[in-house]
């Protein structure tokens, strides 16, 4: 038996135990009532930097599309027109943009075709040690600056580059010449071709591809691959029926990486390929040199424009149902 | 006439694993066969090398006398009904049902008639445009039921079917499952750890132990006549008695088996009592008490049935049996 006295000591000391009376201790307590104030804590800076910063800047980018450059003084018209954008429709601005998405669609298809089976090895066999090999092989190159990759690059497509000896030394120096006088694929040398461009995209973006595609073969239960073949499915048709329907999704998002970072990059095809621009080369040009932000913006829309046009295709595809 | 499915010196290893033992045993045509032993014994391991996802290091295993090695899953002539159900998320329950008409080239409206006859079979008529993620752990699996029958295999395997059910459904489960299968009249080899549900449901049992058969036999028999003091614990529970008990109580120096419910409770120094023993405790089980009894020393299980006169905790008590229940087991 204790007396009252102590007991009630004990009380009092427990509680000091039990979370304290700090400053720290009534913060929680006031966060733990309200949950809410948490959540606006945590969300509030985020969506003020995306809501207003960055979407902010998108809707002034794309008002500026709707303005015209008057040619006389070269000074901004601040009056609604779609006159910008009938610029975009002259041969010399469509050629540019067929060049840009007709790339980016074949390094899309390119990086989906030689991640699969990179990604299908690590979320199927690779355990373990090889695992983390595996983790480690598809992240080092994004460890690098991009602009020291993409000079790498020229160096290793050079005219005097290792890809030119290498041919040289299997006595194949024909076919590399061969290959590069077919039009509209080939060039001076790799580093000044449209190949070079596509060459250097696919290895750029690559890990974008695999990463995803490798997340979405990963919760394809080893059982239900079984199941299909015990219901009489060659491999071919377990892939063809089960693999590749339940990771669509994820090679739908490393699709969207891929295209959208291909449709918005100035950089490679700056370095390495032709004098032909991109998308992301022609609204640099505009808002820089040029001074024409109108039609800079109205370029700008074009990715944000063809990314809609994609997603909505790929929602329409049941590419999202598995999520 | 060929057995159904044949184990000949059967082996499978994992590295220095012995998953499956030498295991041998002849499963009938028609029969309900079911697989039974704790996790890690093996009765997985046999269903695999049954399906074709495992192939054996040793021995030999034939469906309807053929030769299976080498033949890759999708050729063998059975199907099996996973313990996760394996249903595909992307497709709905009547294509899921239709999967291996379609993957066999049949018509879609052939594939669809079959499957509603399947579904109605497992009484989900109606249920065809539902995607797996909208059905109960119970629809589902009688989804995968389904679309395992629905390719009219001559040998079903059924991984755990009921494990992921509770306690009501997967009684309801397992005589469907058990009429389903006479109605069919095909074989059913069905692997499960839950006793009760091998001896209500199987013709024959297999009790596995560390990747061998500890016994085969019809339920009854495993019961009354467990081989081993293994096969005594884990069909029903039991009182396994020492050799050197039995000895005193029976003659012989074997390892005997006494279940509980066959051990009667008399008042101290009753006539026909056979041993004495102190009452550790009792417990209430509604349709029966368990009385838990110190014989010198070995701990003993008796069942009392409802309305029997249940000892008090400590008491002295003597204990009595019919000498054809004390079953000594000659089995290693």
């Amino acid at each position: 038996m204790s007396t009252p006295g102590l007991s009630a000591e004990t009380e009092a000391s427990r509680a000091s135990r039990r979370g304290g009376e700090g400053l720290g201790a009534r913060l929680s307590d006031l966060l733990w009532r309200r949950p809410a104030l948490l959540l606006a804590l945590l969300l509030g800076p985020p969506l003020l930097w995306l809501g207003v910063v960055y979407l902010g800047s998108l809707f002034a980018l794309l008002a500026q599309s709707f303005f015209s450059i008057d040619e006389f003084t070269g000074q901004i018209r601040r009056e609604f027109t779609l006159k910008t954008y009938g610029e975009l429709l002259t041969p010399a601005n469509l050629d540019i943009i067929r060049r840009t998405v007709q790339t980016a669609a074949l390094v899309t298809v390119t990086a989906a075709v030689i991640a699969f089976p990179i990604a299908y090895y690590a979320a199927r066999y690779a355990r373990g040690r090889w695992k983390a090999v595996f983790y480690l092989g598809v992240m080092l190159p994004l460890w690098s600056s991009y602009l020291v990759k993409v000079y790498s690059w020229k160096l290793i497509l050079a005219k005097e580059g290792i890809l030119n000896w290498a041919f040289g030394k299997l006595g194949l120096t024909w076919a590399l010449e061969a290959y590069l006088s077919l039009p509209g694929v080939g060039g001076n040398s790799l580093s000044t071709s449209p190949t070079g461009t596509f060459l250097v995209f696919v290895y750029v973006w690559l890990p974008f591809m695999i990463l995803p595609i490798q997340a979405s073969l990963e919760r394809v239960p080893a059982s239900m691959l079984e199941a299909s073949g015990d219901l009489g499915a060659r491999p071919a048709q377990t892939f063809r029926h089960v693999i590749l329907p339940l990771a669509f999704p994820g090679v739908i998002a490393g699709s969207i990486f891929t295209f959208s970072l291909t449709l918005g990059d100035y950089i490679i095809p700056q370095i390495i390929g032709t004098s032909a621009r991109f998308i992301g080369q022609a609204v640099y040009q505009h808002q820089g040199t040029a001074g024409n932000i109108p039609l800079a913006a109205a370029f700008a829309v074009v990715p944000i424009a063809i990314m809609g046009l994609y997603l909505w295709w790929a929602k329409r595809r049941g590419a999202f149902d598995a999520l | 006439m060929p057995a159904a499915v044949t184990f000949r010196n059967v082996s499978r290893h994992f590295g220095a694993v012995r998953a499956v033992d030498d295991v041998t045993v002849e499963i009938a045509e028609g029969e309900f066969f079911a697989m039974l032993g704790p996790s890690g014994s093996g009765k997985t391991t046999c269903l695999r090398l049954v399906a074709g996802f495992e192939q054996p290091t040793a021995g030999e295993i034939a469906v309807f006398g053929q030769n299976m090695a080498g033949v890759p899953p999708y050729r063998r002539p059975v199907n099996t009904v996973f313990q996760d159900y394996a249903l595909f998320p992307h497709l709905n329950v009547r294509d899921n049902v239709a999967y291996g008409l379609m993957i066999a080239g049949r018509g879609r409206a052939e594939r669809h008639r079959a499957a509603e006859a399947a579904l109605e079979l497992v009484q989900l008529p109606g249920y065809g445009d539902r995607k797996p993620g909208q059905l109960s752990g119970g629809q589902r699996q009688r989804v995968a039921l389904a679309r395992a029958l629905v390719l009219e295999p001559r040998v079903l395997l059924l991984d755990e079917p009921l494990g992921a059910l509770d306690l009501k459904l997967r009684e309801q489960m397992q005589e469907e499952l058990k009429a389903l299968q006479r109605k069919l009249g095909i074989t059913f080899v069905f692997v499960t750890h839950d006793q009760g549900e091998a001896l209500s449901m199987a013709d024959r049992v297999a009790v596995f132990n560390q990747g061998r058969i500890a016994q085969v036999g019809a339920p009854s028999d495993v019961y009354d006549r467990p081989a081993t003091p293994f096969v005594a614990d884990f069909v029903g529970s039991s009182n396994v008695l020492p050799p050197e008990v039995t000895g005193r109580l029976a003659g012989r120096r074997l390892p005997a088996s006494l279940r509980p419910e066959l051990v009667r409770i008399l008042p101290p120094g009753a006539a026909g009592s056979l041993a004495t023993a102190r009452v550790i405790s009792t417990q209430f089980h509604g349709a029966v008490t368990r009385v838990h009894l110190s014989m010198d020393g070995l701990d003993l299980a008796a069942l009392l049935p409802r309305g029997a006169r249940v000892p008090e905790e400590g008491a002295a008590v003597g204990l009595s049996w019919d000498p054809d229940d004390l079953h000594l087991m000659d089995g290693t």
